[in-house]
């Protein structure tokens, strides 16, 4: 059977107040960028919720993508009768056999609810009436009101009705772009694609940053960053990823600071790198994958006394979850299999075997006197090379 | 020219030389060597690997990339013989098997396994109640062809998957060379896992194919050495031809939106112009069957002879499965469907791609009707 509509219900935006406007036309943007090389698919956006006619198009694999667009809280594929009855009737009871077809349902509900108020018969009885049908046209199935295997929604509108049964959970949260930028430093592990993530998923416009020391880390360890981008490209638009030489910075601070803390000091330049590229690029905070306590650099001790170095909002949205909460995400958004290749990246580089777990500010800055530090972030922000994720043409994907 | 020989092999699109040529040049480094150059071909091959998963509907690291239809059949078969023989040595499978399995699994009752071969009705198809009552304890493989390459006939797989649902100890292969593109399978909802696809079949370059295995499935590999493909299949990666081979599938599957209810179309034509000649019987059945097959009895004349006559008009088909034709006996699969020995050896096999028009298969048509009628002539 094959749906004729799809209808996308708002989450959180449907709480909002007077900015409201601004969530859903971005929402509505986002909804037809996913589809915009589906030219017979066509878009509408009454006030609260908006409307796919698929003309045609797969509904499951319309669907498929919309679910990952974020501001979608449920999609819902419908078809659509004219207000008589019998064809209302003759509506439910074929969404119940195609939904049959899929998997197994011994029980249903019919909801009904009348947007046409004009519309003489009551939205009880309209359930009667429709469930009757259904009752009487199959075997073996029954009527459960409370927990149903299959709810079928009948919508009595204006001059038609829409009689919808599958639903697809979607991903929630508000559109990206409404929350502003924020730059985030991803490094190829499997924590920081999934703060991007989340950011992404409270509306926040994504760029990253990422930290490459050539010939120490290798072309493969950038191009996983690379996929990485891509991954959660898929998700929010365009990301910008600029890709930082960071060879000679970490040579110096190899070769003239004590073992301790090098780590600490390093992580001080990376943040400081990155506060130079958000001011450049508009970013009003800078993101990262770090949880508490989950290695050296993230004790509570390490991140004061890295956060030292810059004045923006430090977000850290996996702050306080688990390592295999964090994973089950990132297999959830695909990324763990990408950040799971065993390539070097630079944070491991020239680490001593026992970093610094309680490092302090003090130690830090004084260490810090030993280093150029101006000129190695200026050389740092000079070479950067932006890639734009979005927009790249990839000579690969013309050959495939 | 026109060629209705595609169950046997496809012209490859010129789009799909191009690429083959292009990475041959150009990403010809060794996908595993540390160097940028093999960096470089390693990431290609990572692209193919997700652009086959994503048309496919299934995980990326569900896809090893074979050499094709043979390759991916004998993998699964035996790879699950082997992996599983402590689990039992009891497998099902069918009688209108193509080559490429069921030789593999003659070769496993050599070892000591035990096979068991269903029936099919008049139309080739195995009924799921069969298949029900061969399940033992032991069961640890139960694999089908899809759509028959010879007759077209669609094996009921969806049901059969379903029926093996309830029974995780038992493996479930699909033969899908011939239905890949054409007739529809979602993996995961047939609660398939293995799948073997061959590249050639849809326009790519011979030498290619998938096989899908499912998550969680141990196989034991056939080809042991540098642990490419996820350690089932050593042996260096053959890039330009898995390239060309993934160009293809997208091409073919874009096709495929609109290009099945096209061919669907030409098989009813043929079908009806043939039934309309005297002498001419059609063995695959109207319905349940793949719209690019139509497999048809010449009464009282030899296949072989007929294929010639059409060749001397730039007609391309053929007697049964090109795996098979130079074998002088009837085709087994015609045999296993009880047609009668006489009427197989004078079957013809006409197979469509999305490539042919209308037009072709009305000139082909008319061919047909007046080489029959010549030959017929000549012989009386």
């Amino acid at each position: 059977m094959r749906y004729d509509q799809l209808v996308l219900s708002f989450g959180e935006i449907a709480l909002k107040g007077k900015n409201r406007q601004m969530f859903s036309d971005l929402l509505f943007h986002r909804v037809r960028e996913r589809l915009r090389d589906l030219p017979n698919v066509k878009v509408r956006m009454p006030y609260d919720h908006i409307e796919i006619d698929l003309n045609g198009a797969n509904g499951d694999e319309v669907a498929e993508r919309l679910r990952h667009v974020f501001g979608v809280q449920s999609i819902r594929a419908a078809i659509e009768t004219n207000l008589d009855l019998q064809e209302m009737q003759a509506g439910a009871l074929k969404v119940l056999l195609g939904e049959q077809a899929n998997r197994p349902i011994r029980t249903f509900k019919i909801s009904t609810k009348r947007k046409n108020k004009k519309y003489p018969t009551p939205s009880n009885e309209l359930n009667h009436l429709i469930g009757a049908h259904v009752l009487r046209n199959t075997e073996g199935i029954k009527v459960d009101v409370h927990h149903p295997d299959l709810e079928i929604k009948v919508e009595v509108l204006e001059n038609r009705a829409r009689i919808s049964g599958r639903t697809y959970e979607a991903a929630g949260g508000l559109p990206v772009g409404s929350a502003g930028k924020v730059l985030l430093l991803l490094s190829g592990g499997i924590d920081s694609p999934v703060a991007g993530y989340q950011l992404m998923r409270r509306g926040a416009t994504v760029e990253a940053i990422h930290f490459h020391s050539p010939p120490y880390t290798s072309d493969r360890a950038r191009q996983k960053v690379i996929d990485l981008a891509e991954k959660l490209h898929f998700y929010g638009g365009d990301v910008k990823l600029h890709i930082v030489p960071f060879t000679e910075a970490q040579l110096a601070i190899r070769d003239s600071l004590p073992e301790s803390y090098r780590m600490t000091i390093m992580r001080r330049m990376m943040l400081r790198i990155a506060e130079r590229v958000a001011e450049q690029r508009g970013a009003l905070a800078l993101a990262t994958g770090e949880s508490l306590g989950q290695v050296a650099s993230q004790t509570l001790e390490s991140m004061n006394t890295i956060n030292e170095v810059t004045n923006l909002p430090v977000l850290r949205p996996l702050i306080a979850m688990d390592k295999v909460d964090i994973m089950t995400i990132a297999k959830e958004i695909d990324t763990y299999d990408i950040s799971i290749r065993p390539y070097e990246d630079c944070c491991t580089l020239f680490l001593p075997r026992a970093p610094k777990t309680k490092p302090n500010r003090e130690h830090a800055n004084r260490f810090e006197k030993n280093l150029p530090i101006d000129a190695l972030v200026q050389a740092a922000v000079d070479g950067i090379e932006t890639i734009d994720i979005g927009r790249h043409e990839d000579s690969m994907d013309a050959l495939l | 020219m026109i060629y209705l020989d595609n169950s046997a092999t496809t012209k490859p699109y010129p789009e799909v030389l191009d690429t083959y040529k292009t990475v041959a040049e150009e990403y010809f480094a060794n996908p595993s060597s540390l160097h940028k150059l093999g960096g470089r071909a390693e990431a290609l091959l990572n692209k193919c690997r997700a652009q086959a998963a994503r048309l496919l509907n299934v995980k990326e690291q569900e896809i090893i990339f074979t050499s094709g239809g043979t390759e991916g059949n004998n993998t699964a078969i035996k790879g699950v013989a082997f992996g599983y023989r402590q689990r039992g040595k009891h497998m099902i499978t069918t009688k209108v098997e193509h080559p490429a399995s069921r030789a593999a699994f003659e070769q496993l009752e050599a070892l000591g396994y035990d096979v068991t071969y269903l029936d099919v009705d008049r139309e080739g198809r195995i009924s799921v109640d069969d298949v029900k009552r061969a399940l033992r304890d032991d069961t640890i493989l139960v694999s089908v062809i899809h759509v028959n390459n010879e007759l077209g006939t669609i094996q009921p797989v969806e049901e059969i998957g379903n029926l093996l649902k309830e029974r995780p100890k038992t493996l479930f292969h699909v033969d899908h060379v011939q239905g890949f593109t054409k007739v529809p399978l979602d993996f995961y909802e047939a609660g398939i896992d293995l799948c073997t696809i061959s590249g050639h079949k849809i326009h790519g370059p011979r030498g290619t194919g998938i096989l899908f295995i499912r998550e969680g499935v141990q196989l034991s590999p056939l080809l042991a050495g540098g642990g490419q493909e996820h350690g089932l299949r050593s042996g260096t990666e053959n890039l330009p031809a898995i390239a060309a081979f993934v160009r293809a599938m997208r091409m073919t599957m874009e096709r495929a939106r609109t290009g099945i209810a096209a061919l669907d179309k030409l098989s009813k034509r043929i079908r009806q112009a043939l039934e309309e000649l005297p002498g001419v019987t059609v063995n695959t059945p109207k319905q349940g069957a793949a719209p690019h097959i139509l497999n048809a009895t010449v009464h009282g004349l030899r296949a072989e002879v007929f294929i010639h006559a059409l060749e001397e008009e730039g007609i391309y088909i053929s007697t049964k499965s090109a795996c098979s034709s130079k074998e002088s006996e009837a085709s087994a699969v015609l045999l296993a469907c009880g047609i009668p020995e006489e009427a197989a050896r004078q079957a013809v096999r006409i197979s469509l791609s999305f490539e042919n028009t209308p037009e072709e298969i009305e000139r082909f048509l008319q061919t047909f009707a007046r080489k029959l009628s010549e030959l017929k002539n000549a012989m009386e």
